[in-house]
């Protein structure tokens, strides 16, 4: 089982050695409704943690994705260009966003537990 | 909320924004039929002595020539010229029958009763508003209101549902054909659970109706038409009719004339940026050397042809379809073209779009 942590933006990050993967969480995609576009960063930027990094456009709205962690862009999810609503049928697994070389690794730990995102959403 | 739907507060309203979604209810419409619960509208009887003739007065549009049991989509114009609301407007067996923009409701009965004062207008808040809309919506009363399947487009009768007296209006807000029903609120879930008892019927939120809405180049008010924007600039004066446009006797007429004359300076018309970033409302709109020309009223995703779209206003001669333009986006400029309206076309039974 893969450890998730979350940001307070409805973010979700894994890692794999110093690498982070990241997305948006189950909550997110419900409440964005349907996915029609990612814009998604240059591979290869350089992040700081909380900048505007992708923006996920709904038929509603436009939302920013902000990097939770600080590092460097090093993939990004290749199938959300043809097909966003991956988003919405699989948000913590193949609608996955970028991945970021970590410069602070340290800095995944510091992101809220499962736990404590569900008290952020209200879930059960 | 039974249906287990998302809703919003507007204008001192809860609105179901969506049920299922709103790519699949907007495709079910184009495909099948849907049900709206457009309650929030203004139904608001008017009587009185020449009611259609006074009601001209502040309405650009030929209302003593419509025929009883006919609907007719118009403005009302102020002062200035610009757009108090828009409406649709049917002649009655003993009145004259208005859907009013909900958030407009107050500001149009202040207006007509200042102006019109021998007239008397019933709001009748208490009144469902129902819209049925979409290629399969009259197959879907063939049982129910066997009788509104021989209404013409904009044609208007009463027929019952499921034993509840209902309006029918043979007209709507997506580019299909439809029906927009009204009856009582307390019998509104009576003929809304009717029609969706039907297999081609399933219920549609209002983030569905403006993506149809905007696919079928129809204005929203308070975004591409407000009190600012006169009917030349926004394209609907086919709504006047020629008896009413060489002599228009209403508020604001000097300046409707003048841009009937010489051209507004500026025109409402579809843009289709290129890429797949959806450009929003309030955007501004760039020519080619990078002055700015205008803004967007309207965008959104378009389910129907996969595409971005949006609606705004763009100087006259800017405003040529394919004309390259370029649309704010998020602090970059997207290359756009100058499109004709409606995006996808009206089938039959349709409101005639700009």
């Amino acid at each position: 089982m893969q450890n998730y942590r979350y940001t307070k933006d409805h973010e979700w990050v894994t890692v794999d050695g110093d690498v982070a993967t990241v997305g948006i969480t189950e909550y997110a995609q419900e409440q964005l409704g349907d996915i029609v576009f990612v814009e998604m960063p240059d591979v290869g930027r350089t992040v700081a943690v909380g900048d505007e990094v992708a923006v996920v456009e709904s038929v509603k709205a436009a939302s920013e994705i902000y990097a939770p962690v600080a590092g460097r862009i090093t993939e990004i999810n290749p199938a959300l260009n043809d097909a966003p609503e991956t988003v919405n049928e699989d948000a913590t697994g193949s609608g996955w966003f970028f991945r970021i070389q970590m410069t602070t690794p340290g800095e995944f730990d510091q992101l809220l537990d499962e736990a404590a995102y569900q008290a952020l959403t209200g879930g059960s | 909320m039974a249906l287990g739907g998302k809703l919003v507060p507007f204008a001192g309203w809860e609105l179901p924004v969506q049920y299922e979604g709103i790519l699949a209810e907007h495709r079910w419409t184009r495909d099948s039929a849907s049900l709206f619960d457009v309650s929030h509208m203004g139904q608001v009887e008017v009587s009185g002595q020449d009611a259609a003739g006074q009601l001209e007065t502040l309405i650009p549009a030929s209302l003593q020539a419509l025929p009883k049991g006919r609907t007719r989509y118009a403005v009302i114009t102020n002062d200035d010229g610009g757009i108090v609301d828009d409406l649709l407007v049917t002649r009655r067996a003993d009145d004259v029958f208005m859907v009013l923009n909900a958030a407009r409701v107050d500001a149009d009965l202040a207006w007509f009763r200042s102006r019109l004062p021998a007239l008397a207008f019933r709001h009748r808040p208490e009144r469902a508003l129902l819209a049925l809309q979409g290629p399969l919506a009259a197959a879907a009363l063939s049982e129910l209101a066997p009788a509104a399947l021989k209404l013409a487009p904009f044609a208007y009768g009463e027929f019952d549902v499921g034993g509840v007296p209902c309006t029918f209006s043979r007209s709507g807000y997506t580019g299909e054909d439809g029906f927009e029903i009204g009856c009582d609120g307390t019998a509104a879930v009576t003929v809304a659970e009717a029609l969706l008892a039907r297999p081609e019927v399933r219920p549609a939120g209002l983030g569905a109706r403006d993506s149809l809405r905007l696919e079928a180049g129809l204005c929203l008010y308070g975004n591409d038409i407000d009190a600012g924007t006169s009917p030349v600039e926004a394209g609907l004066t086919w709504t006047f009719g020629a008896r009413r446009k060489a002599a228009l006797g209403v508020p604001g007429a000097a300046r409707i004339e003048r841009e009937l004359a010489a051209g507004p300076a500026r025109r409402r018309v579809g843009l289709l940026p290129e890429g797949r970033g959806v450009v929003r409302s309030g955007a501004a709109v760039h020519d080619e050397s990078g002055h700015e020309t205008g803004v967007v009223t309207s965008g959104s995703f378009s389910p129907s042809l996969g595409v971005p779209i949006a609606m705004g206003y763009v100087a006259t001669h800017h405003a040529e379809p394919g004309t390259a333009l370029q649309l704010d986006l998020r602090g970059r400029q997207v290359p756009a073209r100058v499109a004709a309206l409606p995006f996808v076309p009206p089938r039959r039974h349709r409101q005639q779009p700009a």
